[in-house]
């Protein structure tokens, strides 16, 4: 224990020791070990660190250390104009960075009272639904990898790469897209952009099946999974699960049904729930969400009304840049709202989205300045680590990797 | 009736003694009342049938840095069944930088305050663990206080022995 205490923290120690548990020793002394796994470990998504304490092979205590990834932007933010910060919401999930751009922008237009136009409200949802397919195909390739099938990443993987394909056309970036602006979008979704994502959706489906095809029939992967990290759903809710964990448990809840945003009262789709709450229900939810998902891009591209995609706010939205360098007005309005801000009247909003891994808000206080006075980021991630004590006690080592892989964590988003 | 002002009236029934400041900005309900009364308060507002806010969103504070109740902590609930906001607020001082625990309403409680913990300094009493989120243990300082600069505080995060 001595040499325990030299390198580990003992108040973590304290915690881990601490924790109550229903399992009893036979004997405390012979049976008991603490294993570190993480900060850098290949299943453990990024930098999460987990201390268990062992009986055995079996666990019974888990403490979760987290901030290995922090980056402070919520004093970052409050430092920094609201169009200066899109860009940070990028690296904050950045598996769908998409989804964090349009929750930031949704947040302060709120908050600013900016009424983006019907286009680019439909672009704002078709590039939300397509940052969910892109996550949760990465979650079912990693989580599938994590319990040992391999190619499974490579399938998914390959379907991911003709999303980032679009977002490539749309705003030039693959990955950190930055495409939402305050107000709308950058640009107007390009034809090849919107034909690109036709052609997607239309070949999405049977390549889908393929790789439920490749896992369902793995005796392996089913058996590593079914039943294991089980979570009820009075504890789903009490624990702030959101999003697809959340569901799994067998709570009917997603905030594009239940808070309507953007335009998601005009599409027609359906709330995918299992009752099971394991780490195969999670699995199975994913790939049910990517075939809603799918679902509500073919609805919108049928959809999408014509018109502009910028909010005709000069004082509040960004010029184009034509506009700029060769109209007398705009120019000055640029230079306004580049230097001062769009200075949104004084107040506080919540609003969150339903992003790819869960209730992805942004609590902003405004003190009628250019920069907002708080910006708290409400990161799903953080909430479902915080279950992970509670699913992993009682279940083997190995099960630990399945499990932090059915939760899904972006340590970018839990550590901010 | 609608809930914007059947929450006000049931909490001025339940809760006579207490002062409740009721504002509502942009459709959010917020209401903010005296720090002692939080634990009562929310384990009413979730237990109550009619409300149910069995959802605790999100926990945080802010620093006013020159105002007199220099933070005011706040929580956001959610209540699945009415798929309604609430935010409530509850104003502390730097001298006496402590409130109750809700961890023992909501069990997601728990990260959220120790984040806010880490963050601004507040000490929420009654806490099962409150230690730092993020930072290191040994840090000395809560970033997010609006007297910490934003470039950080030279040597305060010693590199790990080796």
């Amino acid at each position: 224990m001595d040499q325990l205490e030299n390198e580990i923290h003992p108040k973590i120690l304290e915690a881990l020791l601490s924790a109550k548990n229903d399992y009893t020793l036979d004997d405390a002394l012979e049976n008991e070990m603490v294993l570190n796994m993480g900060p850098q470990h290949p299943a453990t998504h990024g930098v999460l660190r987990l201390l268990l304490r062992l009986d055995g092979e079996r666990i019974i205590g888990c403490v979760p250390e987290l901030g290995y990834l922090h980056r402070g932007y919520e004093k970052m933010a409050e430092n920094m104009s609201y169009y200066e910060y899109i860009p940070h919401t990028d690296r904050l999930d950045y598996i769908s960075p998409m989804a964090n751009n349009v929750a930031w922008v949704l947040a302060v237009e709120k908050l600013a009272g900016i009424e983006a136009p019907k286009r680019a409200q439909y672009i704002r949802m078709m590039i939300a639904e397509l940052a969910r397919i892109a996550s949760h195909l990465v979650a079912i390739g990693a989580f599938a990898m994590d319990v040992g099938a391999l190619t499974i990443f490579l399938w998914t993987l390959r379907e991911r790469e003709k999303i980032l394909d679009i977002w490539d056309i749309l705003c030039g970036a693959r990955f950190t897209n930055s495409y939402t602006r305050i107000g709308g979008v950058a640009n107007d979704a390009q034809p090849e952009a919107i034909a690109k994502a036709k052609w997607f959706i239309d070949q999405f489906e049977p390549n889908l099946s393929e790789v439920e095809q490749l896992i369902n029939t793995n005796r392996i992967f089913i058996e590593r999974v079914d039943g294991v990290g089980v979570l009820s759903k009075e504890d789903a809710i009490d624990l702030g699960f959101s999003g697809p964990n959340l569901r799994a448990s067998g709570v009917e809840f997603d905030l594009r049904r239940n808070v309507p945003y953007l335009c998601y009262n005009e599409i027609d789709f359906k709330i995918p729930t299992y009752t099971e709450g394991d780490c195969l229900a999670r699995y199975f939810l994913r790939l049910d969400e990517c075939r809603e998902s799918a679902k509500i891009v073919k609805q919108i591209l049928d959809k999408m009304p014509a018109g502009p995609v910028q909010a005709n706010m000069p004082k509040k939205v960004l010029p184009h840049k034509d506009e700029v360098y060769s109209k007398m007005e705009e120019l000055i309005h640029d230079f306004m709202i580049v230097n001062f801000g769009i200075n949104p009247p004084e107040g506080e909003i919540y609003h969150a989205i339903e992003g790819s891994k869960g209730e992805l808000g942004f609590y902003l206080v405004s003190k009628g300045d250019g920069h907002p006075w708080k910006c708290k980021i409400r990161s799903p991630s953080f909430n479902n680590i915080q279950s992970l004590p509670k699913l992993v006690i009682g279940h083997l080592i190995s099960d630990v990797v399945a499990i932090i892989g059915s939760i899904d964590p972006i340590m970018g988003e839990a550590d901010k | 009736m609608d809930l914007n002002t059947l929450i006000p009236q049931k909490l001025k029934e339940k809760f006579p003694a207490t002062d409740f400041v009721i504002s509502d900005y942009k459709d959010e309900l917020t209401i903010k009342f005296d720090k002692i009364f939080i634990l009562d308060v929310c384990r009413f507002l979730k237990t109550d049938v009619d409300l149910l806010f069995t959802y605790c969103t999100d926990i945080t504070a802010i620093d006013w840095a020159t105002r007199k109740n220099r933070f005011t902590v706040v929580y956001n609930l959610f209540s699945l069944k009415h798929s309604f906001r609430l935010r409530l607020k509850a104003d502390v001082d730097e001298l006496d930088c402590k409130i109750d625990s809700v961890s023992s309403i909501w069990k997601g409680a728990n990260w959220q305050e120790r984040e806010t913990y880490d963050m601004y300094g507040i000490k929420f009493n009654n806490h099962p663990d409150l230690r730092r989120m993020y930072m290191p243990e040994e840090f000395e300082y809560h970033p997010l206080r609006k007297d910490f600069p934003l470039m950080g505080v030279p040597g305060s995060l010693p590199l790990p022995k080796k």
